[in-house]
């Protein structure tokens, strides 16, 4: 952290910025649309994506130069806060912030020019095809990408790639030297999803959401599907995975405050024994000390935040910080919410399972607590 | 060059010239950490020179106002004394509950006479203060407390007994909260009273604790006179300064929750008891509690500055000592309990006179979380003011 110490406090625009998110989101996403969607057999909605894209959310970070606002990431977490508080289903983190993020810092001129105003317009739907197994070890992959006179041949399978089954564009993780386990080799190539071959499987998960396994069979891509230098990925792959890990937390957050805020409500109507329920020790004392975990939960996430728009030297382990006190907090805020819900909160037509599934499905996105505990551990060196 | 800046040169070059070497070593003992008050015995010549130096420009409470002795800096300005004096590693010149808990009640309750009487010698730390507060039948109930002041005309007759009193028995007097009406309800008959501890009928006792020392007395009191010009604020709203003086005393006990800076990490510390096995540390059990621990850690140490920054903002939430001094204390117990693990049997030694050891740090660390309010308490007020729970 350098000398010019950022405040741990919202400026003026970004207040206004909350605000106006909020009221957007609430309107246009509140949780009865996620049931809709659910009761029609649907994942997303196109209308709300170009609702976004309105708002310019889609173009939050990438620079003016590429059409876009940005805004700063401090700002574009506020947004991802109130889209968790009403468990609003975008492609806005794996496009706009992780895929941006990465083309914005390898991409040529031209890769530049050609995808950035379309993001920030909301035309392009990208993601990361990263994941080869259950759970997140990027240095682990083993998809090959051996160079030809023409360009590339793709061989391997993807597995949980968020949003698979929308995204126009995959960035695609593969290894062009080393094997798995070495940060050295691994390459990023831009596939258009929309006319190569693929074989895409999808899995409707519990969080209604769609993830995909796609299969790349002898892919083969020009010279121009590479981004940035072969087999020099790692350093801006690490980072872009560090903005997804810190975005996760700061949606958790959103997501773990309103679960809370809906369960200190019913505390304070529901009745037993002739008393509220909200009297009782037992449970006070367990609410209390939620609130204290999520108000330490907003110091991490404001933090992480912040250190990445700074691109100060703490920015991994701050993430990992983030994303792992978030996901050990959300897992407790919605654990505590169906627990002192009773019986109402089991059921199906009671909001607060939606937030219990999402929770899970998003502490699991850009690595979990256990992920980012040991990774913590290990940049400070045990 | 910007006011601040010509700030930090001005104080590093004092700090540089005035702060002797001697204390700028780590604590290491009891001794080393200078109370001041009538009955100290000066450690060193070092030790006096350091504490009469710093008094003598304020900086013994920096933001203090300057017409009471204080420094007169501004928030700004403390930081960065606070900060050229942790960079060479200088000692606090004085521990005083005298600035930390009563001097800012005396600011916002007390009459200027008393103001004029009682902080300057804080700042210089020639009065030592303690604090008489829990009775052996008010603990967390603390407004049932029932030790009386009798209105006798010209004075007040105390009697009843405090205890849990800090350095009671080293201390020179003691802000003491007091029944003055036993009809109203229990809030409103307390009164605060300050009170020379040398005043005949003041008796204290050292109570022995599980840690093996002895900081907390049982503190007697059989018909000490005070002077009525000694009530601090109005006859009966003592409850209102003994809130407000909670409110400090948690942030204060909360900072335990805060590793030492420049001290080692938990987990630098694991490495060099337990050595490393596959480039980790070797006992993968205790590294999964250690990083919980340091990212719980870490979060709390955002959490006081962006409480502090809010403040700051003016948007300050004012409940969060609750937070800070719950979350601080349980931190700190943990902190001992991963110790204690990771110094294995090594961690069991009883220290000698004035040197804690392991085993008492952490036993005595048992005590933070039920001092200055429990912890219990502490939930009970945020449910309560924080959250607006009913009941």
């Amino acid at each position: 952290m350098g000398a010019e110490k950022m405040a741990l406090v919202l400026n003026d625009e970004q207040q206004m910025l909350r605000d106006s998110a909020k009221s957007f989101i609430q309107q246009s996403s509140p949780v009865s649309a996620l049931r809709e969607l659910r009761d029609r057999g649907e994942e997303w909605s196109a209308d709300l994506w170009a609702g976004m894209a309105e708002m310019g959310w889609t173009g939050i970070t990438i620079p003016e130069e590429y059409d876009g606002l940005e805004f700063g990431h401090v700002g574009a977490g506020l947004i991802f806060e109130e889209c968790g508080r009403t468990l609003a289903s975008s492609p806005l983190l794996s496009t706009s912030l992780v895929c941006a993020s990465l083309i914005n810092a390898l991409g040529s001129d031209e890769q530049k020019r050609s995808l950035l105003p379309r993001i920030a317009g909301g035309e392009l739907i990208l993601t990361l095809a990263l994941s080869e197994s259950d759970h997140l070890d990027p240095a682990a992959t083993a998809m090959t990408a051996d160079a030809d006179a023409d360009g590339f041949v793709l061989a391997g399978e993807k597995r949980h790639v968020i949003d698979g089954n929308i995204a126009n564009r995959l960035l695609v993780l593969a290894r062009t030297g080393g094997v798995p386990g070495d940060r050295d080799g691994l390459s990023l190539f831009i596939v258009d999803r929309d006319s190569a071959p693929l074989g895409i499987d999808t899995t409707l998960n519990a969080d209604n959401r769609l993830t995909a396994t796609i299969s790349f069979e002898s892919l083969r891509v020009g010279r121009d599907a590479l981004l940035g230098d072969a087999g020099a990925a790692w350093q801006q792959l690490e980072r872009a995975l560090d903005i997804g890990a810190v975005f996760s937390a700061a949606e958790l957050l959103g997501l773990a405050q309103e679960a809370f805020e809906r369960t200190l409500g019913y505390l304070k109507e529901r009745k037993q024994f002739g008393v509220l329920i909200g009297s009782f020790q037992g449970l006070q004392h367990r609410a209390a000390q939620l609130f204290c975990e999520l108000e330490l939960c907003k110091s991490a996430v404001l933090k992480a935040l912040q250190v990445i728009d700074k691109d100060g030297p703490e920015r991994s382990l701050l993430a990992s910080l983030a994303k792992a006190k978030m996901a050990k907090t959300a897992k407790l805020a919605v654990n505590e919410a169906v627990q002192m819900h009773g019986g109402i909160g089991m059921t199906d037509e009671f909001d607060i399972g939606f937030y219990m599934k999402r929770a899970a499905a998003a502490c699991q996105e850009y690595g979990d607590y256990y992920y980012h505990a040991d990774r913590f551990a290990k940049l400070r060196g045990y | 060059m910007s006011d601040s800046d010509e700030f930090r040169q001005q104080t590093r070059a004092w700090l540089e010239e005035n702060c002797p070497a001697s204390m700028r070593r780590p604590i290491r003992s009891d001794k080393d950490q200078c109370w001041g008050g009538r009955n100290w015995v000066f450690e060193s010549e070092d030790q006096r020179l350091w504490l009469e130096r710093m008094a003598e420009r304020g900086w013994t409470a920096p933001q203090w106002p300057a017409e009471y002795g204080g420094g007169g800096l501004t928030r700004e300005q403390a930081k960065i004394l606070q900060q050229e004096m942790a960079r060479i590693l200088a000692r606090r010149p004085l521990e005083s509950f005298g600035i930390d808990m009563l001097g800012p009640a005396l600011f916002k309750f007390a009459s200027e006479e008393q103001k004029k009487r009682f902080i300057p010698e804080i700042i210089r730390g020639e009065i030592r203060w303690c604090q008489g507060y829990s009775e052996p039948n008010a603990g967390s109930d603390l407004a049932s407390l029932q030790t009386r002041a009798d209105d006798k005309g010209d004075h007040y007759l105390v009697n009843g007994s405090k205890v849990w009193t800090s350095y009671a028995d080293k201390s020179d007097w003691i802000f003491c909260l007091v029944r003055t009406n036993f009809e109203a309800p229990k809030h409103q008959g307390i009164s605060f009273l300050l009170f020379d501890m040398a005043s005949p009928g003041v008796s204290t006792n050292p109570v022995r604790l599980i840690s093996g020392n002895s900081p907390f007395c049982e503190t007697v009191f059989e018909n000490v006179k005070v002077p009525k010009e000694n009530l601090v604020g109005e006859l009966n709203k003592g409850w209102d300064i003994a809130k407000y003086l909670l409110t400090h005393e948690r942030e204060m006990i909360g900072g335990f929750g805060l590793s030492r800076a420049g001290s080692e990490t938990l987990g630098q510390t694991a490495l060099a008891a337990l050595g490393e096995a596959q480039g980790q540390l070797a006992a993968n059990g205790l590294r999964s509690d250690i990083s919980d621990f340091e990212i719980d850690e870490m979060a709390f140490a955002l959490t006081i500055e962006r409480v502090v920054d809010e403040a700051k903002a003016g948007h300050g939430t004012g409940a969060a000592s609750s937070v800070l001094k719950l979350y601080g204390t349980e931190l700190n117990k943990a902190r001992n309990e991963l110790l204690m693990s990771i110094g294995g049997s090594g961690a069991l030694a009883w220290g000698s006179e004035g040197k804690m050891s392991m085993a008492q740090n952490w036993l005595r660390s048992k005590g933070n979380s039920i001092e200055g309010g429990s912890s219990e308490i502490q939930l009970n007020i945020i449910a309560k003011r924080i959250l607006g729970l009913p009941g």
